[in-house]
């Protein structure tokens, strides 16, 4: 399966969905003009990847910013990964935050208290 | 400034006289930064970009920073988004509008403003006073009821940004609309951030 790398922008977060390598991770900041055409792929990916998966899963969430029309997004993703831990995969979801960032560690808690996957919740 | 009005204020002293009121208003009501105009994608980008290079040498943290650079984004977006004709009520691609950001010792405010068609302004109200009567923690639910319930729309809002703008901030928001003509108002909102060193 070819792994989705996409750089980041200023308006878009750096992107590594790499099942070969078993890395996953979202980092940098997220307010497009467009959600919708930017994580398509991004959700596309994941349902191809849910077909075949590792045998652990670790998901990385470092945003340092992200808009409101992302944080749907984010939430798609995440039940998408919920998905596969359903299915009987190892998932895990890493939220990492600068450690004065308290809503940031809020928006991770809030996510966990929806989606019923292990959160590691990670401050730097 | 009824006779500002009436007058072609760009020629001659009344235009200069102009130029130190509004120096002198904006100074007055602790404006730091004042755009009126088109508002894209791009300009949302530079204004949050410059909002947060500005507070980057004042001495608040990294929350308060965050949160003014948060309300920023998501007031232009809805610009960009939700901005109608001023004539016509019809949405206007690219949206236009003024923004306005001000600081105090104890608040920084963000404060929008731009037309909407007329047929708008129940559901913007409804919502507006919703979140304003919430307490924080049913804030925080009904705002992950609607982060669950609500798709994406075909104009790319996810229709969180007003919850989410109180809930972080923590302040009820002002909002007015002053009415233009059979069709559309002048929708303005303010938002509140508190200043945390």
């Amino acid at each position: 399966m070819d792994a989705l790398i996409i750089e980041a922008t200023d308006e878009t977060p750096k992107v590594v969905m790499d099942k070969g390598a078993n890395e996953f991770m979202f980092a940098g900041k997220s307010l497009p003009e467009d959600v919708s055409s930017f994580y398509e792929p991004i959700l596309n990916w994941l349902d191809s990847y849910a077909e075949a998966p590792n045998d652990s899963t670790k998901f990385i969430f470092d945003f340092v910013y992200f808009n409101t029309a992302s944080s749907k997004i984010i939430l798609d993703i995440l039940f998408k990964l919920e998905e596969l831990k359903e299915s009987g995969n190892d998932t895990t979801i890493v939220w990492k935050y600068k450690e004065e960032d308290e809503d940031m560690e809020e928006a991770g808690e809030e996510y966990s208290e929806i989606v019923d996957v292990p959160f590691e919740m990670v401050s730097y | 400034m009824s006779s500002l009005e009436k007058t072609d204020i760009r020629v001659g002293t009344n235009y200069m006289h102009f130029v130190y009121k509004f120096h002198e208003a904006m100074v007055q009501q602790k404006l730091s930064l004042v755009y009126e105009g088109e508002v894209n994608q791009s300009i949302t980008k530079i204004f949050a970009a410059m909002t947060e290079n500005k507070m980057e040498e004042s001495e608040d943290d990294l929350t308060t920073k965050k949160r003014v650079y948060h309300v920023m984004v998501e007031c232009l977006q809805n610009i960009c988004k939700h901005a109608d004709e001023l004539e016509t009520g019809e949405p206007e691609i690219p949206g236009s509008g003024i923004i306005m950001v001000g600081r105090d010792q104890n608040l920084y405010t963000i404060t929008t403003g731009n037309v909407v068609s007329n047929d708008k302004i129940d559901a913007i109200s409804a919502v507006l006073s919703k979140v304003n009567s919430l307490e924080k923690d049913e804030l925080k639910k009904f705002y992950k009821e609607k982060l669950r319930e609500n798709k994406i729309s075909d104009k790319g809002g996810a229709g969180l940004g007003f919850i989410d703008i109180v809930k972080k901030t923590g302040n009820p928001v002002e909002f007015h609309f002053e009415k233009l003509n059979d069709l559309t108002s002048f929708f303005v909102l303010k938002s509140s951030v508190n200043r945390g060193r």
